[in-house]
């Protein structure tokens, strides 16, 4: 493994399959924010009438709900959250010409299997480092679904994100690959 | 025998005073096995993941913003000094008021639904915060704001075991929590083990255990030795940091035992993230006038 891969979006195909799982990735460029609630909300749309309501094509969305905004700041602390609970709709999403998503924690099979599909990226940021991701933010603003208040769907200017690619459209899981590569490393003391 | 006065606003504004130091600081005995962690870490990524974690919590501190933007539910455990007399308003109540004050002036996250099954309505300030009240000899009080976040309150577990389930049993269902919890409690986790009591004595003795300093051993000799143990088989699974992969899953891991039932052995296993937030302070009573 090299050392880290600076990333500028969009990212076309070309650029999703130049990732692998295990990838050390600083991103800069635009991306969307949205978690449970914005997550719903689109997909339900899509289902009614075939098309998101804003467009999501080619768009990498962060799972996170940030904290409140102190004076002078761009955002407040800004976190992933647990990933998982966007599994039912994230397949549609890709479907629908998402690029790539940044959370925490382990993808369903289906999730999976679309990233491969529709050659995505799903990246790790590390929960638990707020503040450092939000110092990565420099500019913050609101796209839709005002009324969901901290689930509000944003988008964000970020440079040099720091995140580790966690499943590639080659198949790659570094929750499968990174902690049996480990026990190995264990073992042999 | 004399008795000694404290205000409920002494108590808020104390109470106000920890929760703010507790989402702002990382202990420093927490800072300390973060770093020995990372100098023991061999995957490169896992290196990558400590690297963020210290760069956090330093960048936390200098910029007083919360470590996390999970902000948790604020634990407060308060020792209360029998001599004592709270004056102004009622003691529970002004530990609230001490976490909505510091909710609302630190920007801290608002986590707290009012009920859990149906409204699932934000109450807007943080509170009710999760209150211990134990009483004690004397005229202080000492407070312990311990915000827990809510990601590896989930991957916590209670195991009714049998007293003949023994030293394995309880090693067994520790690791196994550990291995089970997987990413999600954000690894590196510290494991917080309490044995015995009742059903409900042994996981508040399980959040006690968390605690506990890291790299502090239990003072009893059977109970140290178990601690090791946990810590080494929970290190052998290979989670690591952020679940990545790394050979540190666990910074520590520390057990308080009580009294049980001579056909019982409850063990509780509560892990908290490498965010293990905790600040305490003591408010002495001033003697009332005769």
């Amino acid at each position: 493994m090299s050392e880290s891969k600076f990333v500028t979006l969009p990212l076309d195909d070309e650029g999703a399959k130049a990732l692998h799982a295990g990838d050390i990735v600083r991103l800069s460029g635009k991306i969307l924010v949205g978690r449970d609630a914005a997550h719903k909300r689109i997909a339900d749309a899509i289902n009614a009438v075939g098309e998101p309501p804003f467009s999501i094509d080619n768009e990498i969305i962060y799972y996170a709900g940030p904290a409140p905004t102190p004076p002078g700041a761009v955002i407040g602390p800004i976190g992933p959250t647990t990933s998982g609970r966007m599994d039912p709709y994230t397949p549609l999403l890709l479907s629908k010409g998402l690029r790539g998503m940044i959370g925490k924690g382990k993808r369903a099979p289906e999730v999976l299997a679309a990233i491969r599909e529709h050659n995505a990226v799903y990246f790790g940021a590390t929960g638990g480092t707020a503040v450092l991701l939000a110092a990565c933010v420099k500019s913050a603003e609101r796209v839709a679904y005002e009324d969901l208040g901290p689930e509000a769907v944003l988008r964000l200017e970020v440079k040099e994100m720091p995140l580790i690619v966690l499943a590639d459209c080659h198949g790659g899981d570094l929750y499968e690959i990174g902690p049996a590569e480990a026990r190995k490393v264990i073992e042999q003391g | 025998m004399k008795i000694y006065k404290i205000t409920a606003e002494e108590i808020a504004e104390k109470v106000r005073e920890l929760a703010l130091a507790a989402n702002m600081y990382l202990p420093e005995d927490v800072k300390s096995s973060l770093a020995a962690a990372r100098a023991a870490e061999k995957m490169l990524q896992a290196r990558a993941v400590y690297e963020e974690i210290i760069k956090n919590a330093e960048l936390a501190a200098e910029k007083y913003m919360p470590i996390c933007q999970d902000c948790g539910m604020a634990v407060i455990f308060a020792e209360f000094g029998q001599d004592l007399f709270v004056e102004g308003g009622g003691a529970s109540d002004a530990l609230n008021e001490g976490v909505r004050r510091a909710y609302a002036d630190g920007y801290l996250r608002k986590s707290v639904v009012s009920d859990p099954l149906f409204a699932r309505k934000n109450s807007g300030d943080n509170t009710p915060a999760v209150i211990h009240w134990r009483v004690v000899p004397g005229h202080s009080l000492k407070i312990t704001v311990a915000p827990k976040g809510m990601g590896s309150e989930n991957m916590s577990r209670i195991f009714m075991l049998k007293p003949a389930d023994g030293v394995e049993g309880v090693v067994n269902a520790a690791v196994e929590t550990v291995r089970a919890a997987g990413s999600n409690p954000c690894p590196p986790v510290v494991i917080g083990v309490g044995i015995g009591g009742n059903f409900e004595t042994a996981p508040l003795a399980a959040k006690e255990a968390l605690l506990v300093p890291c790299g502090k051993r239990n003072p009893v000799g059977f109970y140290a030795e178990m601690e090791e143990r946990i810590l080494n088989e929970a290190n052998r699974l290979g989670i690591g940091p952020a679940g990545i992969g790394g050979s540190v899953t666990a910074l520590d891991a520390h057990i308080v035992a009580r009294p049980t039932h001579i056909a019982g052995m409850p063990v509780a296993v509560n892990l908290c993230c490498h965010a293990l937030r905790h600040a305490s302070g003591r408010i002495e009573g001033r003697p009332c006038n005769e």
